[in-house]
């Protein structure tokens, strides 16, 4: 089986700290990771690997030359290969030229079975790629996926988290799967892992590597336009009472709560 | 689509059903669209897709809508992505909408992005606010990127539809006016496309009666400060009493005490309830990227330094272990002298 999986780099937010005064966020320290959420897709993929003999897992990433380092972490885990789609006019696309970059990308590379992506990447937080790629390359998108229950001869039974529970699917192979976190729990890389990392070659791949006309990748091939970018403020400045009295307390929030009409 | 490619016109929200039942989410929508379809002088639409659920298209015209396009068939009875895309696709390019809003449920989410790579346009997620640009007429999309720290406004100038996803619970349906008239057009399409990769197998509902928290009016949320998975059930129990539903910190989460369905945050999911009560949880920015957009909030944490009361509009420093039971008590005592009050 072959298989791929999406990878983002994104500012570490475990780093995050947020301005008191402004209760805005501090980006001065940002440290770049791997998306936390596709710490889930790698993971999982992994497991696919280890149930089925013969896999080889792809991860794919387009972003800046420095994330060959999201690629590792995720080689690390247990993935085969590692290509980077970098170039300068990737730059400032949105998820629809994300989505065109990367499906070219994987055209190129060859014929996929299953495509893993995380749920959404904690920066731009749209959910949107997986399933644009799918559609891309015409093979069905299952989000949302918290359980593979069966995978194999072509097939692949998901549960899906929807809103009122989970609904249990069967699709045809090659799918998209997007995964959430209950899915699993990723594991850390071992030694040999982190060595094989180091050693791997990860392939750089262009604009004209994949074949994509300039026109429809970054920037420029994106429909979206961010016009505006501002910094609500978080703070709001309520009420503080001290609890040491739970029925007095309690009077007091109840109290609040009937001024705003919430009980 | 590329706006030179005609004349795109009128303004069209998604309709949601479960179960054959319009869902409330696409009421809510509705009261976007409608608002943006005066502002831009034009018509809106809501299109709808199920199995039996012609008969229920009106209550869109009576929410606002001024069409509805139905699409009825056996084949749409469970969600099909590549069929709900592709039907969707022949509609847009049939009827082409100026806007097409959804709703940011798993549905919209899949479906909306799948829709907008088929047909070359751009698509803004999970919105907070719409309007309408005054002078260029353009769709103007207001988003939370960054787990809420930053706010983005975003235009599709070029392409057609200009798509969003709308975050549920960020508008208030408009009443409900049967005497509302509009058109209903019901589509029909050969059976081939009705035939999906994706078969359905079985929906396990969860246990809860309660709303999911993406939807809930009103979100009890407990944290690590509760300290085991015993005292949680205070948090369930306040929950059911305001007729809730329940959230978690990551930490509550990862300790096992509650599914993942009901972290809020980063990594969880983002809520925009009437009222969001935490206890025992500190305010990491993570936490707070999801619960930021509550109208109201309220925290219990016995440290007065904890970072949730910054972001908090009533602040108990103290122990959520002695106040939730007394709280707990009060409003059960409220609930009998009100249900005794009307006997
Ligand atoms: C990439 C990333 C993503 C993340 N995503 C999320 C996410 O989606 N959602 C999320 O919640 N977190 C997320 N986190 C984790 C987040 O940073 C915090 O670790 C987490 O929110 C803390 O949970 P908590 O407030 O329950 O626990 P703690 O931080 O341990 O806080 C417990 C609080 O309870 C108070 N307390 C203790 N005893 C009592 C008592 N008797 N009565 C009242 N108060 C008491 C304490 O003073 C303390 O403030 C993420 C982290 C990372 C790095
Ligand atoms: N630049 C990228 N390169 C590779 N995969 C990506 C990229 N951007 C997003 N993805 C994948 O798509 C998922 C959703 O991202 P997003 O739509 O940005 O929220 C991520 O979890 C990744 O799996």
């Amino acid at each position: 089986m072959r298989i791929v999986v999406l990878v983002k780099q994104v500012p570490s937010t475990d780093k995050v700290k947020m301005d008191e005064k402004t209760g805005t966020m501090v980006r001065s320290a940002m440290e770049a990771e791997l998306n936390p959420l596709d710490l889930y897709a790698v993971e999982e993929a992994v497991r696919v690997k280890e149930k089925i003999a013969g896999t080889e897992i792809t991860v794919i990433s387009m972003g800046p030359p420095n994330a060959t380092y999201a690629i590792r972490e995720a080689i690390a885990m247990g993935c085969d290969k590692g290509v980077l789609l970098s170039d300068k006019v990737f730059s400032g696309a949105d998820t629809w030229a994300t989505a065109r970059t990367l499906s070219s990308g994987l055209e190129k590379l060859g014929q996929f079975d299953l495509i893993f992506s995380g749920e959404r990447a904690t920066d731009g937080e749209t959910g949107q790629v997986g399933p644009s790629v799918a559609a891309q390359l015409d093979m069905p998108a299952l989000t949302y996926v918290s359980k593979i229950r069966e995978i194999g001869d072509g097939r692949i039974v998901v549960e899906r988290a929807v809103e009122e529970g989970h609904e249990v699917v069967e699709s045809s192979l090659p799918a998209m799967v997007s995964v959430v976190k209950e899915i699993n729990e990723p594991r850390m890389p071992n030694l040999m892992g982190k060595i094989r990392a180091r050693k791997t070659e990860v392939t750089v791949m262009t604009a004209q590597d994949v074949g994509l006309d300039s026109s429809k990748a970054g920037l420029t091939g994106s429909p979206t336009r961010v016009v505006k970018v501002f910094y609500p403020s978080l703070s709001r400045n309520g009420t503080i009472v001290d609890g040491k009295d739970p029925e007095k307390t309690v009077e007091k929030l109840l109290q609040f709560l009937k001024d705003k009409a919430l009980v | 689509m590329k706006t030179s490619e005609g004349k795109f016109q009128g303004v069209w929200t998604l309709g949601e059903q479960r179960d054959g039942e319009i869902s409330s989410v696409s009421y809510e929508l509705l009261a976007w669209g409608r608002e943006l379809a005066d502002k831009r002088g034009t018509t809106l639409a809501s299109v709808i897709l199920g199995h039996n659920i012609k008969e229920k298209a009106e209550s869109l015209v009576h929410h606002g809508a001024d069409i509805v396009y139905v699409v009825d068939h056996p084949g749409l009875e469970h969600f099909a992505p590549d069929v709900h895309a592709a039907i969707l696709e022949k509609l847009v390019r049939e009827f082409m909408p100026e806007i097409f809003i959804a709703s940011a449920t798993t549905y919209g989410r899949t479906v909306m992005p799948v829709l907008a790579a088929k047909v070359e346009t751009g698509l803004t997620a999970d919105c907070t606010e719409l309007d309408i640009d005054q002078e260029t007429g353009l769709l103007i999309q207001t988003r939370p990127a960054i787990g809420g720290n930053v706010m983005a406004t975003i235009k599709t100038p070029d392409h057609r539809p200009q798509m969003s996803t709308v975050r549920p619970r960020s508008k208030k349906p408009l009443a409900k006016d049967e005497s509302r008239k509009g058109k209903i057009i019901v589509k029909e399409y050969p059976d081939e496309l009705y035939v999906s990769k994706v078969k359905f197998i079985e929906f396990i509902k969860d246990e809860t009666t309660a709303l999911p928290i993406q939807e809930a009016e009103i979100i009890v949320s407990g944290g690590k400060g509760l300290k085991d998975v015993k005292n949680f059930t205070l948090v369930h129990e306040l929950a059911d009493l305001l007729n809730g539903s329940v959230g978690a910190s990551r930490q509550a989460v990862d300790m096992g005490w509650i599914p993942y369905s009901h972290q809020v945050g980063l990594s969880g999911k983002t809520v925009s309830p009437r009222l969001y009560i935490s206890a025992g949880i500190s305010g990491a920015v993570q936490h707070i990227a999801g619960m930021s957009s509550a109208d109201v909030v309220v925290a219990i944490n016995n440290d007065p330094d904890a970072a949730i009361f910054k972001v908090c509009d009533f602040g108990i420093v103290g122990d959520a272990l002695e106040i939730l039971p007394v709280l707990i008590e009060r409003l059960r005592e409220r609930k009998t002298i009100n249900v005794k009050g009307e006997s």
